[in-house]
Protein backbone atom coordinates (compact mmCIF):
# COMPACT_ATOMS: atom_id res chain seq x y z
CA UNK A 1 0.00 0.00 0.00
CA UNK A 2 1.05 3.61 -0.46
CA UNK A 3 1.03 6.18 2.34
CA UNK A 4 1.96 9.84 2.19
CA UNK A 5 4.94 10.03 4.54
CA UNK A 6 5.92 13.64 5.26
CA UNK A 7 4.29 14.68 2.02
CA UNK A 8 5.87 11.98 -0.18
CA UNK A 9 4.03 8.89 -1.42
CA UNK A 10 5.90 5.83 -0.13
CA UNK A 11 5.26 2.09 -0.46
CA UNK A 12 4.73 0.03 2.72
CA UNK A 13 3.41 -3.52 3.32
CA UNK A 14 -0.31 -3.75 4.00
CA UNK A 15 -1.04 -3.60 7.72
CA UNK A 16 2.13 -1.63 8.57
CA UNK A 17 1.96 0.05 11.95
CA UNK A 18 3.25 3.49 12.87
CA UNK A 19 6.25 1.74 14.46
CA UNK A 20 6.95 -0.13 11.20
CA UNK A 21 6.84 3.11 9.22
CA UNK A 22 9.24 4.78 11.63
CA UNK A 23 11.64 1.82 11.66
CA UNK A 24 11.90 2.11 7.88
CA UNK A 25 12.46 5.89 7.92
CA UNK A 26 14.90 6.97 10.60
CA UNK A 27 13.77 4.93 13.58
CA UNK A 28 11.64 5.38 16.70
CA UNK A 29 13.98 8.05 18.05
CA UNK A 30 13.38 10.43 20.93
CA UNK A 31 12.16 13.96 20.25
CA UNK A 32 9.74 13.04 17.47
CA UNK A 33 5.95 12.92 17.31
CA UNK A 34 3.63 11.37 14.76
CA UNK A 35 0.25 12.37 13.37
CA UNK A 36 -1.83 10.09 11.13
CA UNK A 37 -4.39 11.98 9.05
CA UNK A 38 -4.05 14.96 11.35
CA UNK A 39 -4.46 13.11 14.65
CA UNK A 40 -1.57 12.61 17.09
CA UNK A 41 -0.66 8.97 17.77
CA UNK A 42 0.88 8.60 21.21
CA UNK A 43 4.30 6.96 21.37
CA UNK A 44 2.89 4.08 23.45
CA UNK A 45 0.40 3.35 20.65
CA UNK A 46 2.93 3.27 17.78
CA UNK A 47 3.37 -0.55 17.77
CA UNK A 48 -0.35 -1.25 17.75
CA UNK A 49 -1.68 1.48 15.45
CA UNK A 50 -2.05 0.29 11.87
CA UNK A 51 -1.67 2.97 9.21
CA UNK A 52 -4.63 2.95 6.81
CA UNK A 53 -3.95 2.72 3.07
CA UNK A 54 -3.56 6.19 1.56
CA UNK A 55 -3.14 7.85 4.95
CA UNK A 56 -1.06 10.94 5.50
CA UNK A 57 1.64 10.31 8.10
CA UNK A 58 3.59 13.28 9.44
CA UNK A 59 6.70 12.83 11.58
CA UNK A 60 7.79 16.03 13.32
CA UNK A 61 10.70 17.09 15.45
CA UNK A 62 12.03 20.29 16.99
CA UNK A 63 14.35 22.52 14.94
CA UNK A 64 15.81 25.98 15.42
CA UNK A 65 13.10 28.60 15.20
CA UNK A 66 11.38 31.71 16.38
CA UNK B 1 19.66 42.90 43.79
CA UNK B 2 17.27 40.05 44.52
CA UNK B 3 14.31 39.98 42.18
CA UNK B 4 11.13 37.94 42.34
CA UNK B 5 11.18 35.15 39.75
CA UNK B 6 8.68 35.39 36.92
CA UNK B 7 6.14 32.58 37.21
CA UNK B 8 4.18 31.50 34.13
CA UNK B 9 2.19 28.32 34.66
CA UNK B 10 4.70 25.69 35.79
CA UNK B 11 7.59 27.81 34.56
CA UNK B 12 9.69 29.78 37.05
CA UNK B 13 12.16 32.18 35.46
CA UNK B 14 14.93 34.19 37.06
CA UNK B 15 16.01 35.58 33.69
CA UNK B 16 13.39 37.74 32.00
CA UNK B 17 14.95 37.28 28.58
CA UNK B 18 13.47 34.54 26.41
CA UNK B 19 15.47 33.73 23.28
CA UNK B 20 14.37 32.28 19.97
CA UNK B 21 16.82 29.90 18.32
CA UNK B 22 15.97 30.81 14.71
CA UNK B 23 18.48 32.54 12.49
CA UNK B 24 21.75 31.45 14.11
CA UNK B 25 24.47 30.60 11.62
CA UNK B 26 25.29 27.34 13.40
CA UNK B 27 24.90 25.58 16.75
CA UNK B 28 28.25 26.77 18.12
CA UNK B 29 27.28 30.41 17.57
CA UNK B 30 23.86 29.72 19.07
CA UNK B 31 25.37 28.08 22.14
CA UNK B 32 27.66 31.04 22.88
CA UNK B 33 24.76 33.47 22.44
CA UNK B 34 22.43 31.47 24.68
CA UNK B 35 25.02 31.24 27.44
CA UNK B 36 25.79 34.98 27.19
CA UNK B 37 22.07 35.83 27.31
CA UNK B 38 21.50 33.95 30.57
CA UNK B 39 18.15 32.75 29.21
CA UNK B 40 16.29 29.91 30.92
CA UNK B 41 13.53 29.48 28.31
CA UNK B 42 14.05 29.22 24.58
CA UNK B 43 11.79 28.64 21.60
CA UNK B 44 12.04 25.87 19.04
CA UNK B 45 9.93 25.22 15.94
CA UNK B 46 8.29 21.94 14.92
CA UNK B 47 9.09 20.67 11.43
CA UNK B 48 8.94 17.44 9.49
CA UNK B 49 11.77 15.15 10.55
CA UNK B 50 14.00 13.72 7.88
CA UNK B 51 15.56 10.29 8.18
CA UNK B 52 19.00 11.79 8.88
CA UNK B 53 17.95 12.84 12.37
CA UNK B 54 17.38 16.13 14.16
CA UNK B 55 19.19 19.41 13.92
CA UNK B 56 20.92 18.98 17.26
CA UNK B 57 19.17 21.95 18.83
CA UNK B 58 17.30 19.74 21.33
CA UNK B 59 20.51 18.16 22.57
CA UNK B 60 22.09 21.61 22.90
CA UNK B 61 19.23 23.04 24.96
CA UNK B 62 19.08 19.99 27.20
CA UNK B 63 22.83 20.17 27.78
CA UNK B 64 22.57 23.84 28.72
CA UNK B 65 19.62 23.14 31.03
CA UNK B 66 17.37 25.55 29.12
CA UNK B 67 13.64 24.83 29.13
CA UNK B 68 11.92 24.40 25.77
CA UNK B 69 9.13 26.61 24.49
CA UNK B 70 7.89 25.01 21.25
CA UNK B 71 6.15 27.37 18.86
CA UNK B 72 3.50 26.93 16.20
CA UNK B 73 5.26 29.16 13.66
CA UNK B 74 4.20 28.52 10.09
CA UNK B 75 0.60 27.68 11.02
CA UNK B 76 -2.13 29.61 9.23
CA UNK B 77 -5.21 28.24 10.98
CA UNK B 78 -6.28 27.40 14.51
CA UNK B 79 -6.58 23.73 13.57
CA UNK B 80 -2.97 23.61 12.33
CA UNK B 81 -1.73 25.37 15.44
CA UNK B 82 -3.59 23.00 17.77
CA UNK B 83 -2.20 19.93 16.00
CA UNK B 84 1.33 21.37 16.03
CA UNK B 85 1.06 22.09 19.77
CA UNK B 86 -0.17 18.57 20.42
CA UNK B 87 2.72 17.12 18.40
CA UNK B 88 5.18 19.31 20.32
CA UNK B 89 3.76 18.09 23.62
CA UNK B 90 4.12 14.49 22.49
CA UNK B 91 7.63 14.97 21.06
CA UNK B 92 9.10 17.15 23.81
CA UNK B 93 7.07 16.30 26.89
CA UNK B 94 6.10 19.90 27.68
CA UNK B 95 2.73 21.61 28.10
CA UNK B 96 4.25 24.99 27.24
CA UNK B 97 3.46 26.37 23.81
CA UNK B 98 4.12 29.64 22.06
CA UNK B 99 0.97 30.04 20.00
CA UNK B 100 1.54 31.91 16.77
CA UNK B 101 -0.79 31.88 13.79
CA UNK B 102 0.47 34.04 10.96
CA UNK B 103 -1.88 35.77 8.56
CA UNK B 104 0.51 36.02 5.62
CA UNK B 105 4.19 35.63 4.74
CA UNK B 106 5.02 39.28 4.05
CA UNK B 107 4.00 40.72 7.43
CA UNK B 108 3.95 37.54 9.54
CA UNK B 109 1.38 39.42 11.62
CA UNK B 110 -0.74 37.31 13.94
CA UNK B 111 -4.21 36.40 12.69
CA UNK B 112 -6.34 37.54 15.64
CA UNK B 113 -9.34 35.32 14.91
CA UNK B 114 -7.41 32.11 14.41
CA UNK B 115 -5.13 32.91 17.36
CA UNK B 116 -8.06 33.43 19.74
CA UNK B 117 -9.78 30.28 18.50
CA UNK B 118 -6.62 28.21 18.99
CA UNK B 119 -5.95 29.77 22.40
CA UNK B 120 -9.35 28.68 23.68
CA UNK B 121 -8.86 25.12 22.41
CA UNK B 122 -5.30 24.79 23.74
CA UNK B 123 -6.10 26.21 27.17
CA UNK B 124 -9.03 23.80 27.43
CA UNK B 125 -6.64 20.97 26.49
CA UNK B 126 -4.34 21.78 29.41
CA UNK B 127 -1.62 23.72 27.62
CA UNK B 128 0.25 26.64 29.17
CA UNK B 129 -0.33 29.06 26.30
CA UNK B 130 2.03 31.94 25.51
CA UNK B 131 0.04 33.83 22.89
CA UNK B 132 1.85 35.90 20.26
CA UNK B 133 -0.50 38.76 19.46
CA UNK B 134 -0.81 42.18 17.89
CA UNK B 135 -0.27 45.20 20.13
CA UNK B 136 -4.05 45.36 20.55
CA UNK B 137 -5.17 45.97 24.15
CA UNK B 138 -8.63 44.51 23.52
CA UNK B 139 -7.32 41.32 21.96
CA UNK B 140 -4.81 40.93 24.79
CA UNK B 141 -7.68 40.89 27.28
CA UNK B 142 -9.66 38.45 25.16
CA UNK B 143 -6.66 36.09 25.03
CA UNK B 144 -6.31 36.29 28.79
CA UNK B 145 -10.02 35.47 29.18
CA UNK B 146 -9.49 32.52 26.83
CA UNK B 147 -7.07 31.06 29.37
CA UNK B 148 -3.65 32.13 28.09
CA UNK B 149 -0.90 32.03 30.70
CA UNK B 150 0.94 34.94 29.09
CA UNK B 151 0.20 37.43 26.32
CA UNK B 152 2.98 38.42 23.97
CA UNK B 153 2.29 41.60 22.02
CA UNK B 154 4.64 42.46 19.18
CA UNK B 155 6.74 45.61 19.16
CA UNK B 156 6.93 45.43 15.36
CA UNK B 157 6.65 42.62 12.80
CA UNK B 158 8.92 39.60 13.25
CA UNK B 159 12.48 40.10 12.09
CA UNK B 160 12.12 43.81 11.26
CA UNK B 161 14.11 45.20 14.16
CA UNK B 162 11.86 48.28 14.08
CA UNK B 163 11.54 48.42 17.86
CA UNK B 164 8.33 49.24 19.71
CA UNK B 165 6.12 51.13 17.26
CA UNK B 166 3.26 51.82 19.63
CA UNK B 167 4.57 52.14 23.18
CA UNK B 168 1.25 53.46 24.44
CA UNK B 169 -0.56 50.31 23.36
CA UNK B 170 2.02 48.21 25.18
CA UNK B 171 1.44 50.32 28.31
CA UNK B 172 -2.32 49.89 27.94
CA UNK B 173 -1.92 46.12 27.67
CA UNK B 174 0.33 46.04 30.74
CA UNK B 175 -1.99 48.27 32.76
CA UNK B 176 -4.93 45.87 32.47
CA UNK B 177 -3.25 42.48 32.19
CA UNK B 178 -3.79 39.88 34.88
CA UNK B 179 -1.20 37.56 33.33
CA UNK B 180 2.44 38.25 32.45
CA UNK B 181 3.05 40.40 29.36
CA UNK B 182 6.04 39.48 27.22
CA UNK B 183 7.17 41.84 24.47
CA UNK B 184 7.72 39.59 21.48
CA UNK B 185 9.08 40.52 18.04
CA UNK B 186 10.46 43.71 16.59
CA UNK B 187 13.35 44.21 19.00
CA UNK B 188 16.36 45.54 17.09
CA UNK B 189 18.83 46.59 19.72
CA UNK B 190 19.34 46.81 23.47
CA UNK B 191 17.44 50.07 24.03
CA UNK B 192 14.30 48.47 22.55
CA UNK B 193 14.47 45.69 25.15
CA UNK B 194 15.03 48.21 27.93
CA UNK B 195 12.05 50.25 26.77
CA UNK B 196 9.83 47.16 26.79
CA UNK B 197 10.69 46.53 30.43
CA UNK B 198 10.36 50.22 31.33
CA UNK B 199 6.85 50.13 29.86
CA UNK B 200 6.09 47.39 32.37
CA UNK B 201 6.48 44.20 30.40
CA UNK B 202 7.38 41.17 32.50
CA UNK B 203 9.85 39.75 29.99
CA UNK B 204 11.17 40.12 26.45
CA UNK B 205 11.30 37.46 23.75
CA UNK B 206 13.68 38.05 20.87
CA UNK B 207 15.53 36.04 18.29
CA UNK B 208 16.71 37.88 15.18
CA UNK B 209 18.23 40.81 17.09
CA UNK B 210 20.73 38.39 18.62
CA UNK B 211 21.09 35.54 16.15
CA UNK B 212 21.57 37.78 13.10
CA UNK B 213 23.69 40.43 14.82
CA UNK B 214 27.26 40.72 13.57
CA UNK B 215 28.41 39.35 16.94
CA UNK B 216 25.52 37.33 18.41
CA UNK B 217 27.32 36.54 21.68
CA UNK B 218 28.04 40.21 22.33
CA UNK B 219 24.49 41.26 21.47
CA UNK B 220 23.11 38.53 23.73
CA UNK B 221 25.13 39.97 26.62
CA UNK B 222 23.80 43.45 25.73
CA UNK B 223 20.22 42.18 25.76
CA UNK B 224 20.73 40.48 29.09
CA UNK B 225 21.87 43.76 30.66
CA UNK B 226 19.19 45.73 28.82
CA UNK B 227 16.37 43.63 30.23
CA UNK B 228 17.76 43.82 33.75
CA UNK B 229 18.22 47.60 33.43
CA UNK B 230 14.70 48.17 32.19
CA UNK B 231 13.19 45.97 34.88
CA UNK B 232 15.13 47.76 37.62
CA UNK B 233 14.22 51.18 36.23
CA UNK B 234 10.54 50.29 36.06
CA UNK B 235 10.48 49.10 39.64
CA UNK B 236 12.65 52.01 40.86
CA UNK B 237 10.03 54.59 39.90
CA UNK B 238 11.34 57.14 37.44
CA UNK B 239 11.18 60.91 38.02
CA UNK B 240 8.30 62.73 36.37
CA UNK B 241 9.11 64.52 33.13
CA UNK B 242 9.15 68.32 33.51
CA UNK B 243 8.83 71.14 31.01
CA UNK B 244 11.24 73.52 32.80
CA UNK B 245 14.62 72.84 34.29
CA UNK B 246 14.99 71.93 37.93
CA UNK B 247 18.37 72.70 39.45
CA UNK B 248 20.18 69.71 40.85
CA UNK B 249 22.79 71.89 42.61
CA UNK B 250 21.87 74.09 45.59
CA UNK B 251 21.17 77.79 44.74
CA UNK B 252 24.04 80.21 45.35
Amino acid sequence: MEIKLNGKWTEFPDGATVADVLDASGGQRPGIAVAVDGVVVRRSDWPTTAVPKGAGVDVLTAVQGG
Amino acid sequence: MDEEPLVIGTCKLTSRLIIGTGGAANLAVLERALVASGTELTTVAMRRADAEGGSGVLELLRRLGIELLPNTAGCRTAAEAVLTAQLAREALGTDLVKLEVHADDRTLLPDPFETLDAAERLAADGFTVFAYTNDDPVLALRLEEAGCAAVMPLGAPIGTGLGIRNPHNIELIVSRAGVPVILDAGIGTASDATLAMELGCDAVLLSTAVTRATDPERMAAAMRSAVVAGHLARSAGRVPQRFWAQASSPPR
